[in-house]
This record gives structure tokens, C-alpha cells and sequence, in this order.
């Protein structure tokens, strides 16, 4: 028996961690606003973001690996979405989806924080007042890419 | 029924106030009375068999700044027209004319509705209300500064953005605000082994 006929196939450990971080990027249920329709629709069956392991939808921060802000924050929700950061285990991950999650979209004004990066750090933005799914199916193959490329024994 | 004919039900009974009939462009009742009788007319509004005005929908405030007085507070309120509440549906809105700096007295104690909307009318506008069981903010964070619907007070104002906890309340100060509330906290815990 050669070499060749082994059912045998070499890789990385670090490929393979990364293969399966981005393989099921777990998100958090954290609609704000009417964005997060939006996410409901792509996580529904037209759209069906299970083609790429980011179905489930988890209610608690402790099991999630992705937090995607759908929505304008407000001042007062600010400290809750920080909690909720932090209570996910590490690695996680950030997209920031619309015009109000982004730069506070239309809401210039006293109540609206203008950026949610000002409160967690963000791996992605997405652009739309609100993003088609497809916008935010393209964001989250963007964050896999991005974490193909994650060193993770560095 | 229309404002004169609630105006005379209101004038018969507080035979010492005055009330106006303003104009309303949606065709609403509306009667303007000053701060002094509020209360007595809110009673009278409430328990006068003609009126039964049950239910306090809204309390909303309006800043006419620099005008004085200042804030003009709107109280909308409702008849159901159902058995006992009135022989028939209508509506109102009691307009009162408010200086800056001068306290309103709380209507919490005829409607208990006009707790939180003078609740939201005391975070937004900054006006006091006499004889509140609970005057603190309801929407704005507890800790904000301002009183962000005023005409001066800056919009687009851009602060740093608090990310610390929200307030939080101890063990002990839940178990009395449940208490005050009349509702039995122990009720609640898991049944002891």
C-alpha cells in the first residue's frame, strides 16, 4: 500500500479551527429596531442563512458567537448591549448592520448613540437603511472571510 | 356632547372657576381652566353623571418658549359610553397654562393613569408635579441631564457614550418596592425543601 491510498488528509490545526469557527458563527437574538425584520427574514427559509451554519439563533449571549446589532441603540441601551459583549465567550465577533447601527443613520439627535463602535468593537458593517438579507448574508461571508485569515495559534 | 354643554355641567359645580372654550381643529371638545381648580375639575370630569370622563388617556406637555407662561399641559381623556360609564362615547382635552418654575398638582390620585404620563411629562419637560407618589424619570436614563423635549435644550448634542451598568436596585430596596406595590414577594421564590 502506498502513500497515496492511505484515507489520510493533512492539514493545520489552525486550519482547521478556523474552518470550523466560521463553518457555525452562532448569532445572538438582538433585534432593535426594524432592521432586525430584516435579519428575521434572512434567517427565515427564502433567504435561509443556514446555507452557511449561521441559523441559530441563540437567546443567551453565553452560547452565541456573533452579536449582529440590527437597529438603532439608544443612549439608555448602551450599558445593555455592552453587558451583553462581554457575556459572550471569546472569540466573538460584531456586525453592524444599517445606517442607524453604523453612524446613527437619521437619527442625529440627543437619544441615539451615532456608531455602535463606540460601544463594542465591529468586525463588519453594513450599509442599508434597512439591508436587503442579501446585504447581510454578504456581510456575514465577509466575516468568514475575515476569520479564515485569524491567526489563531499566533 | 360639545364644550359649552360641558363647560355648563363644570361651571355648575365649580361655580368659582372660570373655563374657555378654545379652538380645536380636529373638532375635540376643549376646555382651558386654571392651575388652581385643576383638581376639583378633574373630580367633577371624573363623577359628574353627565361627563364620567373614566379614563385618562395622555398626558402631554407643550414648551412655548420664550412665551410665559411657558408650558401648556393637555390632559386627554375619554367616556367609554358603556353601562354605568355614561350614556354615550366622548372625548375631551383639558388644557392648563403653566410658568416656568411653577409645579403642577398631580392628577395621579384621580386617574391612576396621569401617574406615568406626568411621569414622562416631568422627564421630558422638566415639570414638577405636587403630590406625585413616584416623580422620576420613565424614559430617559435615571442618571440623564436636561430635559431633552424643552425648545432650548440642544438637539444633536453629541456625548460620550455611557457604557457602565444601569442602575441597579439591592435585595432589600426590590423586596420594599415590591411591598409598597402590595404585592408579596416571598410568593415568588422557589418552595423551600
Amino acid at each position: 500500500m502506498s502513500d497515496e491510498d492511505l484515507p489520510i488528509l493533512t492539514t493545520t490545526v489552525e486550519k482547521v479551527v478556523q474552518w470550523a469557527r466560521r463553518s457555525a458563527i452562532w448569532p445572538v437574538t438582538f433585534g432593535l429596531a426594524c432592521c432586525a425584520i430584516e435579519m428575521m427574514a434572512m434567517s427565515a427559509s427564502r433567504y435561509d442563512i443556514a446555507r452557511f451554519g449561521a441559523e441559530v439563533f441563540r437567546g443567551s449571549p453565553r452560547q452565541s458567537d456573533l452579536m449582529i446589532v440590527a437597529g438603532r441603540l439608544s443612549r439608555k441601551m448602551a450599558p445593555v448591549l455592552r453587558r451583553i459583549y462581554d457575556q459572550m465567550p471569546e472569540p466573538k465577533y460584531v456586525i453592524s448592520m444599517g445606517a442607524c447601527a453604523s453612524v446613527g443613520g437619521v437619527f442625529d439627535n440627543y437619544a441615539i448613540v451615532q456608531g455602535v463602535d463606540q460601544v463594542v468593537p465591529v468586525d463588519v458593517f453594513v450599509p442599508g437603511c434597512p439591508p436587503r438579507p442579501e446585504a447581510l448574508i454578504y456581510g456575514i461571508v465577509q466575516l468568514q472571510k475575515k476569520i479564515d485569515k485569524q491567526r489563531s495559534f499566533a | 356632547m360639545q364644550t359649552p354643554s360641558i363647560i355648563e355641567v363644570l361651571s355648575r359645580e365649580i361655580p368659582e372657576a372660570k373655563f374657555a372654550a378654545l379652538d380645536s381643529l380636529d373638532g375635540m371638545p376643549t376646555v382651558g381652566v386654571d392651575l388652581e381648580f385643576l383638581v376639583q375639575t378633574a373630580l367633577v370630569l371624573r363623577d359628574a353623571p353627565e361627563l364620567r370622563f373614566v379614563f385618562l388617556a395622555d398626558v402631554v406637555a407643550i414648551d412655548y418658549y420664550p412665551r410665559e407662561p411657558r408650558y401648556e399641559i393637555n390632559y386627554l381623556m375619554a367616556c367609554p359610553g358603556a353601562a354605568g360609564y355614561g350614556d354615550a362615547p366622548k372625548r375631551l382635552r383639558l388644557k392648563i397654562q403653566v410658568q416656568s418654575g411653577q409645579s403642577v398638582p398631580s392628577l395621579s390620585g384621580v386617574w391612576a393613569s396621569a401617574n406615568w404620563g406626568e411621569r414622562e411629562t416631568f422627564d421630558f419637560f422638566g415639570v414638577l408635579f405636587d403630590g406625585h407618589p413616584d416623580l422620576r424619570r420613565i424614559l430617559m436614563p435615571d442618571d440623564w441631564e436636561g430635559y431633552p423635549m424643552r425648545k432650548d435644550y440642544p438637539v444633536q448634542i453629541n456625548q460620550p457614550v455611557k457604557t457602565y451598568e444601569p442602575l441597579q436596585v439591592t435585595e432589600e430596596e426590590f423586596v420594599a418596592n415590591m411591598k409598597k406595590a402590595g404585592r408579596a414577594p416571598d410568593s415568588r421564590q422557589a418552595p423551600k425543601q
